[in-house]
């Protein structure tokens, strides 16, 4: 395990979505810049969009939707609960940003006139635009990645962060997931894109790695910034999504909404109005499922041929292309039968919810010198677009943050402590094998912090993740693979009791099926109507505080903001099962 | 000795015939988001080491000559 010591202007960690463009936006910025790109896996195929993407679910485009409408829909699909100035600051850089894809190469659906064909899939606006082609999208960032010099470290797993004598970043360090050398980089600035936390729950499979989120993604970027001192808000707030069962992936309503397809219970039935992903969405979603009415379903065999030849083209070549697979095996055909869906384990993931490092409407984190972008961090139902759009402003934000600092310097036993860290399980011959110790901690995540929430079950789980804390000092690996997982067990760990703590701390229910607890089943705006930050106290404790909503920019009437209340298809019974 | 080693079956398949990593040729390796293919050091072939797998399929995609095959894994099927 030998040590790598490397210095940058600029370090970006995760190579997905956010994070490529926050590395080219940087050196766009100040083509001087010494900007590296640090990725886990391998830029080419890293991230969410390792397949590509079957389209935009936000896109705000001139003649479709304004900002502002936009910014109203995202505060009522997420229970009040937005720093507007954040949403409306990706609104009024969404269409910018779809115009430089679309420059880039990225092929977006146009009708005849050459105008974007823009689909409703929302309550109220229309945002989604399909890219039937959206499979090369990693091959146009790294073409932009080439062009702009960015530097690439691909196989290095970061975990945690360096910070100077006033808390700034300083730097990150990490180590090779193929040879165990241990990393030490030096950096004024760090941008954090480590995409969700995605590895938290067991999936209902029992496979660990299928995943609603790419696996790859487990936390590390949370983990990182909490360690260092910065703030991470309304973790509460779960990433829940329906999905096809078994197969984990999305059914997907946004795609086949527009062409006909919609969520059924087990009568073919519609139940919901709406088939985009809000909390008050997956609440219906989970009563139909439990209520004697489910399973659910997606029901595309209603469509004609042609419609279902295309929607076969869309889903099966792109995003999770192995979908189709999946189908052939079982003999489920779009044509015939209804595909049956379930929901997802939970996961922090502001790309579909509203949980993450905090960052403000330019994406800066809480500790001067951090950045995060995509969906580790805390602007709601952001998506691919958002990510993007957010990659920017953080690239361009830390260029204009290291220029004319000095780096900062930093303790040198804070780097002997990580090394000894990482080096420990490679020491041992004998112990827990990290995938057990994974399994456990997941299969905890489901038996005690799974939505409906209840007080006494979350209070054993963290017990038992105290009990999971020491089994970490025991885990032995083999190789540095193994070792990967072994530091990933760690972070897995400190995800779970962070989703614990939260979710005790904010004592009502909120967002539908994200934060339904059953010892306070009513929202309670007088006490609640705030954000939940929390960060780590000297002692090491977390500790939690209420951020005040800042004024909207832009306000909403009655009717709108009670849309997401309404999902419930009119004349459609609910049997509650909790 | 306490570890115990427990059997699974890989869902990525390489056809040793089509495979050329013989040649140098690492494409599904690196492109892997969780690592799990390797080159066997004695046949020189890409094979799946370890069961961690998202069925994402780049490995297939990108693999040159047709030679990896993704086939979801039999928790998940």
């Amino acid at each position: 395990m030998e040590t790598i010591e490397l210095e940058y202007d600029v370090v970006v960690v995760g190579g997905g979505t956010g994070g490529p463009m926050a590395a080219v936006k940087a050196k766009e910025k100040n083509p001087k810049l010494r900007v590296l790109l640090l990725d886990k896996a391998n830029v080419k195929r890293s991230g969410a969009i390792s397949m590509g993407m079957d389209g935009l679910n936000n896109a705000v485009i001139p003649g479709h939707a304004t900002p502002e409408q936009y910014t109203k829909e995202i505060t009522v699909a997420n229970d009040g609960i937005v720093d507007q100035k954040g949403v409306y600051a990706y609104a009024s850089n969404s269409f910018s940003m779809i115009e430089e894809l679309d420059r880039w190469g990225v092929k977006f659906e146009k009708d005849e006139t050459g105008d974007y064909a823009v689909r409703k899939v929302h309550h109220l606006g229309s945002y989604v635009l399909p890219m039937p082609e959206g499979h090369h999208m990693k091959r146009v960032l790294y073409r932009q990645l080439k062009r702009a010099r960015v530097e690439i470290t691909n196989r290095v797993v970061a975990t945690r962060l360096l910070t100077g004598p006033s808390g700034e970043i300083a730097g990150v360090m990490g180590f090779d997931s193929r040879t165990a050398d241990f990393y030490v980089i030096k950096a004024k600035a760090v941008v954090i894109c480590t995409g969700a936390a995605g590895r938290l729950g067991l999936p209902a499979s029992g496979y660990l790695f299928g995943t609603y989120e790419n696996p790859t993604n487990c936390g590390e970027g949370h983990v990182m910034a909490y360690h260092a001192g910065a703030e991470l808000t309304n973790l509460e707030c779960f990433q829940i999504n329906p999905l096809i069962k078994d197969y984990n992936g999305p059914a997907c309503a946004y795609v086949t909404g527009p062409f006909g397809g919609y969520t059924s219970n087990n009568q073919g039935e519609r139940f919901i109005e709406c088939d985009y992903w809000s909390g008050q969405m997956m609440m219906e979603f989970f009563n139909e499922l439990e209520g004697g009415k489910g399973p659910v379903f997606l029901k595309l065999d209603h469509l004609a041929e042609e419609t279902i030849s295309e929607i076969e083209h869309i889903l099966h070549t792109n995003e999770r292309p192995s979908r189709g697979r999946f189908h052939e095996g079982r003999g489920t055909d779009y044509r015939k039968s209804m595909i049956e869906m379930h929901i997802s384990e939970i996961g922090f993931c502001s790309g579909h919810s509203a949980s993450g490092i905090w960052t403000n409407e330019k994406g800066e984190c809480s500790i001067p010198g951090l950045y995060a972008a995509g969906d580790c961090a805390s602007i709601p139902h952001n998506y691919m677009l958002g990510a993007f759009v957010y990659g920017k402003f953080c690239g361009e934000n830390a260029a204009d943050y290291v220029a004319g600092i000095e780096q900062p310097r930093f303790e040198s036993d804070k780097v002997q402590a990580e090394r000894e860290r990482i080096a420990a399980p490679l020491s041992r011959s004998e112990g827990l094998t990290p995938f057990q110790v994974e399994y456990k901690t997941r299969r905890l995540v489901n038996d005690y912090l799974q939505p409906p929430k209840v007080t006494r079950k979350m209070e054993i789980g963290l017990k038992r993740f105290d009990e999971v804390r020491e089994d970490l000092a025991s885990m032995s690996a083999s190789d540095p693979h193994e070792l990967m997982r072994a530091m990933e067990a760690y972070t897995i760990r400190d995800c779970a009791e962070l989703a614990a703590r939260a979710s005790l701390y904010r004592t009502e229910s909120r967002w539908g099926l994200y934060h339904l607890c059953v010892d306070h089943p009513e929202k309670d705006d007088e006490n609640w109507f705030c954000h939940t930050n929390v960060s780590k106290a000297q002692d090491g404790r977390m500790v939690f505080r209420k951020r005040e909503i800042e004024p909207y920019i832009v306000e909403l009437n009655a009717e709108e903001k009670a849309a997401y209340q309404r999902l419930r298809v009119a004349g459609s019974k609910t049997a509650v099962a909790v | 000795m306490t570890i115990a080693t427990t059997r699974t079956q890989a869902p990525v398949v390489v056809d040793q015939s089509k495979c050329i990593a013989e040649k140098g040729c690492t494409v599904c390796v690196d492109v892997c988001p969780l690592d799990v293919l390797a080159i066997d050091l004695v046949s020189n072939k890409a094979f799946m080491k370890f069961d961690e797998c998202w069925y994402c399929m780049p490995c297939e995609q990108d693999c040159p000559t047709g030679a990896v095959h993704v086939n979801i894994p039999y928790l998940v099927r």
